[in-house]
């Protein structure tokens, strides 16, 4: 590949498009924008609404900006809502570290340690990904509730930590890591410990930072696994709480939409901090093959 | 990816600038590592995964209801009962669908959102983003938006009443499944939530595609547009499409928490196979064998229509074109 290949290719497409097509583009694309924010516009109204201004006839652009629903919610005394938000917290943050660190080891094994049986290994792990982890819920769910793990941040944690598609991708991601770092440590002296942690782990960071961030949104967004191991309120999740509004015939519309726009914060937070890491990370993942 | 550069050419030479020492590899026993790294992973996966399907496949011949400890042998009758079943056989049929439906729009509305944001010179970062974002929002909270402010069968929801500007009578979306308009409700959503995703998988190999390809096509006369798309940039999507389609359909498969919240367990149409299971392991029978047994007719299907795919769209042989 010549390195004047891409400005040439840039060049004749700029040519090539012109004032007329780019305009196009620009408002084919700002009506794509806004159709994908309409929804997010939507919660943000409607949980600073009063539900004569959700439900009523003269629907109006700007809502009465109600401030008083966030602290109206958190005193609803059927959902508790505060604490769920907490539950879910510490349930994403941990589920986030407990991974990296168990599925990070992992990949490294199976991609850089040569033991002769490597490859049998990393096919069971293969294996686990042919099988959704959703078709196993059942079972799962027995083995959870006979450990006596039911309502409790073990059995909402503990069996989500094993993740073999994470494992993966840090396998994948661990065959292409540079082999002269590991050359380094090894004029160093280091062993197979001491040159993850002191050589390999610090120059994956931002591999690190991209799976952090789409194990904490999976964390943060489950909803099978804690719908079904979280069955008194006090162990609920935020999106088990979220769902209990459905169902819930006594609820009010904008307690509904301040409870899901609540839920939603923390990780548009996320995404704004950490996107660029994230879209490298998914971009890199190996999933193109 | 350019990860194929040290391999193969960087390990003979270390060797030979440091002769004194004759081991090539770290220092320690790589048998003892290779577990000490891969162990605790392995213990997990074998208690929480493998131990959970291998006693789903034990349950699935036993009257197991209301128990795990079964002591009634039945042998295929749970098989039976469960393909018998029309919740059962229903919800394969709806997965069907929802698989036809959710994925080939999925797949062209993020290639073509790819596309456009590829194509842009500036703020392309802003459009990225602004299409990326729904990603961070989970199915429950997007259910509920779509349920109780868009698609709400009644006068204050947003769709009808912006049907209502046209003349259009108020539709029911949700509750009368005749004719099925969940199916819109149900198929936005998701393509709202999950697009954004896989626009970030396109976009990554767009950039990819040499710009000489797009040169050679020109001189030979290609048109821009559907020309150079058709037989350029189709061609050379061809790997990351496959890798999409065959997520995408897992994915559908696994369809639970928007079905669970749009549609609610208690209705009898627009079940997905997870919410009859569900129903089955964890409603009023807890009939754990058949639960069982319909959670292995699943896994054996989805298999097949993995394997059936691999045939057809030759998953894995994307790595050689490169």
């Amino acid at each position: 590949m010549t390195t004047t290949a891409p400005q040439v290719g840039k060049e004749r497409r700029k040519k090539r498009g012109g004032v007329l097509g780019n305009t196009g583009l620009y408002v084919g694309v700002s009506v794509a924008a806004l159709l994908f924010l309409l929804p997010f516009y939507l919660i943000l109204r409607n949980s600073l609404s009063t539900d004569p201004e959700i439900t009523g006839e003269n629907w109006k652009l700007l809502p009465s900006f109600q401030w008083g629903n966030i602290s109206e919610l958190f005193d609803d005394p059927t959902v508790d809502f505060a604490r769920s938000m907490w539950n879910s917290t510490v349930i994403a943050v941990s589920m986030t570290i407990g991974t990296l660190l168990i599925c990070s080891l992992a990949g490294y094994g199976l991609a850089r340690i040569p033991y002769k049986h490597a490859n049998k290994v990393f096919y069971v792990v293969l294996v686990t990904l042919m099988v959704p982890t959703a078709v196993t819920f059942v079972p799962s769910f027995v083995l959870v509730s006979s450990l006596g793990w039911i309502d409790t941040y073990r059995g909402l944690i503990i069996p989500g930590l094993f993740s073999g598609f994470t494992c993966f991708l840090f396998r994948q991601y661990f065959l292409g890591f540079p082999k002269e770092l590991e050359e380094a440590a090894r004029v160093d002296g280091l062993g197979y410990w001491g040159a993850y942690w002191r050589i390999v782990v610090p120059n994956s960071l931002n591999f690190f930072a991209a799976m952090a961030t789409i194990t904490f949104i999976s964390g943060w967004n489950a909803f099978l696994w804690p719908l079904v191991i979280g069955q008194d309120p006090s162990s609920w999740t935020v999106q088990v709480a979220l769902s209990s509004f459905t169902t819930n015939q006594t609820v009010n519309f904008h307690l509904i939409f301040m409870a899901t726009a609540i839920s939603i914060l923390p990780l548009l937070f996320v995404f704004l901090f950490l996107q660029r890491w994230l879209v490298q990370g998914i971009a890199q993942t190996g999933i193109k093959g | 990816m350019s990860t194929t550069t040290t391999r193969g050419v960087a390990q003979p030479a270390p060797a030979k600038a440091s002769p004194a020492r004759p081991r090539r590899g770290l220092r320690g026993n790589p048998t003892f590592n290779f577990w000490l790294f891969t162990g605790p992973f392995l213990i997990g996966l074998v208690i929480f995964v493998f131990v959970p399907i291998v006693w789903s496949i034990w349950l699935s011949f036993f009257d197991a209801r209301f128990t795990v400890t079964p002591s009634k042998f039945i042998g295929l009758d749970n098989y039976k009962s469960m393909l018998t079943n029309s919740n059962f056989t229903g919800s394969l049929v709806t997965f069907t669908v929802f698989a036809a439906l959710i994925v080939p729009l999925t797949w062209a509305l993020s290639l073509g959102l790819a596309m456009l944001v590829h194509r842009l010179r500036f703020m392309r970062a802003f459009f990225r983003s602004v299409f990326f974002l729904p990603t961070a929002v989970s199915y429950v909270a997007a259910a509920l938006i779509w349920k109780m402010s868009i698609f709400t069968g009644v006068r204050f929801g947003l769709m009808n009443t912006v049907l209502g500007w046209f003349g259009v009578e108020n539709i029911a979306y949700l509750s009368d499944p005749n004719p099925p308009w969940y199916w819109l409700v149900i198929v936005t959503v998701r393509l709202w939530l999950q697009s954004g995703f896989y626009m970030i998988l396109f976009l990554a190999a767009l950039q990819n595609i040499p710009a000489e390809l797009y040169e050679a096509a020109a001189i030979d006369g290609a048109k821009p547009g559907w020309q150079t798309f058709r037989y350029i940039t189709l061609p050379q999507l061809r790997a990351t499409s496959t890798a999409v389609i065959l997520l995408l359909l897992v994915a559908a498969y696994q369809a639970f928490d928007e079905f669970y919240n749009i549609v609610t367990t208690k209705a009898t149409w627009g079940q997905t196979p997870l919410m009859v299971l569900y129903k089955t392991a964890l409603g009023e029978n807890q009939d754990y064998g058949a639960g069982s047994a319909g959670a292995v007719i699943l896994t054996l299907l989805i298999c097949l229509v993995t394997l059936l795919q691999g045939k057809f769209m030759g998953f894995g042989r994307g790595e050689d074109s490169k």
